[in-house]
């Protein structure tokens, strides 16, 4: 009985461990961090934007204040998207990634 | 079962090297089934603990004390109950719990993550089954739990009372839950480090595991400061014990971390700051565990002096010296890209308060390990105790309300003076009204701590209170929703914000708990007989009549009290000492049932104003006589029965011998009765303690503003987020879109 559970677990394992191996072969883009981590910093942003408006709502910020700061971050959220703009058209413009054995 | 468990450990720890070979041959060649071929050892790691783990627990249930574990950890009369919780009693056991916890965390990061974070990924992976690799390897090779036995005992030890106890069945898998999640963003932040992606990213993928990681520990530190209060029978909730602080350093450390990433998602700031917080939590977590396990340090929570210790410390220097190598390293990636604009925002307001907490860190680890630099300078170990924590403790926990408070009220960037007035006026005034009632009402002037930390609680009740009020007054003028409706739409859309405003407001409560029932405790120590009474805090106690109870448990020598004030009954108090059976054969035959381990059942009429608390502690001396008695009769008696029984068949042995134990048993109850019968003074501690309520109540607001801030948004308002943010952030003139807040 033993024996059996412990070859049943291992046999489970073995399968699971090595099934990506037994599929095609895959190699990331180059240019895959640098979009994921502009990606982040874009939602940053956008939830930055969202909190000076909230402030904004509930008397934080001033309108002055507000307009000043949000002018700042949709500045600021521009320069993320256009660097986002440039990664993806190296991204179209790069050879594709290998994808086979 | 044994063998398999023994198996399934040499397997989780191969498993274990292959992933860390797979994760970083995968990542460095670019090779990404070798990657996903890491993450998935990851998940088999969960399962084949999982195994074990199952296989560990069925032993318990069973009571199989062929598992040496089992025999020293548990006994046929352990409540089922505890049975399942037996295992986390024993080192060998929590050491697979770790690494079970740490493997399913591990899994579902990994899981969740595996599209995302591809370059940190596989780093990350690699160090987590690094952490899992050395804690099989202790509990393969130095503490394993499927140790077995050739000549198993026919009862085991049992579990030690003073874990009898229902929150010991959640409290160590909290504390542990909590530990080995902060091993995630110790390891993405490694990852990160290694990579040198060190911008939003790792942070946005294990923000939500070290909230989780915050909650967990902090609601196993509360729970054992519960432990402490109901069961160990002393009055208190902290005693600054080695192993609290073990908890509560990662803790503070992961608090800081939690809000100072905040800068660095919105600013780009406090990069050096926030990688050396995780850091220094996932280290902290770490070294909690060590303490745990090595016995280095005097405390009622370790597990004694053990062979641990060396490998801790071994783990624990390439933590600290690889962390250091590689901040170092990336020195020039974690610059800031913008600076504080204003002392007067939030920024400014959330490094203060990381200082702080920081600060509380280095005094805890300072005090906590103090009798070790000593004895290392001087060959003395010397001990402070808890007043060494007060002078440094009580003034940051006071500044750092403060914060709590001002932190919702304040802004992002810049404050003017006009917006300072409009937003701090309440809430400033709330908290000097409360200040000034309590002075006016008296009692107070000289415990200027308790006062402010009143004061400021207020103040930040009150900040949170408004900002709620005006979150859902902004939120009716745009929907004209009715005000309930208003407030949950308001939190639901906004969870990361209102779930940290609620934690400040449970924070309060709970510190205000804190200083009430530490200043204002009454307490007496006194000795009484039934009929007699005593006065605490102008509550008068009276001892009605003793009580015994005998099961096949324990012995339990307990007391019936009457509490009135002002001639008006109150409640009644019970309250009970439980003494059970030594497994030492020296104790004697009776003696072994009254001089074993023991555990004290805490008469508590809590309330939200005060707690009304006694512990009986009776002196067993006026029946030592007796009990030696019955153990030189039981002695000859046993020995007799034995060498009859050699000439006599097995079944008529057998029924010698059980009549033998009944014998024992009626001169047992007997000789307990006289608790009852013929009673003598006894040895009470009385306490009434202030607002202790507060700090249960105030942990409960704690985890719902956790779970409200770790509840992932809705799917809905995301899509609308998204629609709505780049709209507005078009360079182009475009027509304003709002989202509702």
């Amino acid at each position: 009985m033993d024996v059996v559970v412990v070859v049943v677990v291992l046999f489970v394992v073995v399968l699971v461990i090595s099934a990506p191996l037994r599929r095609a072969r895959q190699t990331d883009a180059a240019w895959t961090g640098e979009l994921a981590e502009l990606e982040a910093a874009r939602e940053a942003k956008y939830r930055e934007i969202r909190d000076a408006e909230l402030d904004h709502r509930t008397g934080k910020l001033s309108d002055a204040d507000y307009e000043a700061l949000d002018s700042v971050l949709r500045a600021e959220a521009v320069v993320i998207l256009r660097q986002l703009d440039d990664v993806k058209e190296r991204a179209a413009t790069a050879p594709a990634p290998a994808s086979g054995r | 079962m044994a063998p398999v468990g023994r198996t399934l450990l040499i397997l989780a720890l191969l498993i274990a090297g292959y992933g860390i070979f797979a994760s970083l041959y995968g990542v460095r060649t670019g090779r990404r089934e070798w990657v996903d071929s890491g993450r998935r050892a990851v998940y088999s790691l969960a399962g084949v603990t999982t195994v074990a783990w199952v296989i560990l627990e069925a032993a318990f249930l069973r009571s199989d004390f062929s598992f040496n574990v089992v025999a020293a950890h548990s006994s046929t009369t352990t409540p089922t109950f505890y049975k399942l919780a037996a295992p986390w009693s024993s080192q060998e056991g929590s050491l697979l719990l770790w690494v079970w916890l740490m493997s399913l965390w591990s899994s579902l990061i990994l899981f969740l993550t595996r599209h995302r974070v591809r370059e940190i990924a596989p780093y990350a992976t690699a160090v987590l089954l690094g952490f899992g690799a050395f804690f099989t390897s202790l509990a393969a090779f130095f503490a394993n739990p499927f140790a077995t036995s050739a000549n198993p005992p026919s009862e085991g030890a049992g579990l030690d009372p003073l874990l009898l106890h229902p929150s010991m069945m959640i409290h160590p898998p909290m504390l542990y839950s909590g530990y080995t999640l902060m091993t995630v963003p110790f390891a993405f932040a490694v990852g990160a480090l290694i990579t040198g992606r060190l911008g939003s990213e790792w942070l946005s993928v294990t923000r939500r595991f070290a909230l989780a990681g915050w909650l967990f520990l902090g609601v196993g530190i509360v729970l054992g400061a519960r432990w402490s209060y109901t069961e160990l029978g002393w009055g208190g909730y902290w005693a600054w014990d080695p192993v609290e602080n073990a908890a509560l350093m990662p803790w503070l450390c992961i608090t800081a971390f939690i809000h100072s990433m905040m800068i660095q998602e919105k600013r780009g700031m406090l990069k050096v700051w926030n990688v050396s917080l995780v850091l220094a939590s996932g280290t902290l977590a770490i070294l909690g565990t060590f303490l745990v396990r090595s016995g280095i340090l005097d405390s009622i929570h370790a597990f004694g002096a053990s062979t641990l210790g060396v490998p801790f410390v071994i783990l624990l220097a390439v933590m600290i010296s690889g962390g250091i190598g590689l901040v170092l390293w990336r020195r020039e990636q974690l610059r800031s890209d913008a600076q504080i604009d204003s002392l007067l925002s939030r920024e400014a307001a959330f490094l203060f308060q990381n200082l702080v907490l920081v600060a509380m860190v280095f005094v805890i680890f300072w005090v906590t390990f103090f009798p070790l630099i000593s004895q290392a300078i001087t060959g003395t170990k010397v001990s402070v105790g808890p007043p060494a924590f007060r002078p440094f403790i009580v003034p940051l926990a006071l500044v750092l309300v403060a914060l709590a408070g001002i932190g919702p009220i304040i802004a992002w960037r810049r404050v003017t003076a006009a917006n300072l007035r409009r937003n701090f006026l309440i809430p400033v005034l709330a908290g000097i009204s409360c200040t000034v009632i309590l002075i006016a009402v008296g009692g107070v002037d000289d415990r200027p701590f308790a006062l402010a930390m009143f004061g400021l609680g207020t103040f930040v009740l009150a900040s949170v209170a408004q900002e709620l009020w005006r979150g859902v007054g902004a939120r009716r003028a745009m929907t004209h929703e009715l005000p309930p409706v208003a407030l949950v739409s308001l939190v639901r859309r906004n969870r990361r914000r209102y779930g940290g405003y609620v934690v400040h407001a449970g924070i309060a409560l709970l510190l205000i708990g804190v200083a009430a029932s530490s200043s204002f405790q009454h307490s007496r120590n006194v000795t009484l007989m039934p009929g007699q009474s005593t006065s605490v805090d102008g509550y008068k106690i009276a001892y009605v009549r003793p009580t015994v109870a005998a099961t096949s448990q324990k012995l339990s020598f307990g007391a019936v009290l009457r509490v009135s004030k002002g001639g008006h009954p109150v409640t009644t108090l019970r309250t009970t000492r439980g003494f059970y059976p030594s497994q030492d054969p020296t104790q004697g035959p009776i003696g072994r049932f009254f001089n074993g381990e023991a555990d004290s059942n805490v008469g508590l009429r809590a309330g939200l104003t005060r707690d009304i608390w006694t512990v009986v502690n009776p002196d067993l001396t006026p029946l030592q006589s007796r009990i030696s008695q019955g153990d030189a009769l039981f002695t000859a008696a046993i020995k007799k029965t034995e060498s009859a029984s050699l000439h006599l068949p097995p079944a008529s042995a057998q029924t010698a011998m059980s009549q033998l134990w009944q014998l024992r048993d009626e001169a047992i109850v007997g000789i307990a009765s006289r608790y009852v019968t013929h009673p003598w003074p006894i040895n009470f501690l009385f306490i009434v303690d202030p607002l202790v309520t507060w700090i249960w109540l105030g942990t409960l607001v704690v985890i719902l503003g956790g779970l409200i801030a770790l509840w992932p948004v809705p799917r809905l308002v995301r899509r609308r987020a998204k629609a709505a943010a780049p709209a507005r952030t078009a360079p182009a003139p475009v027509a304003p879109v709002r989202e509702p807040a």
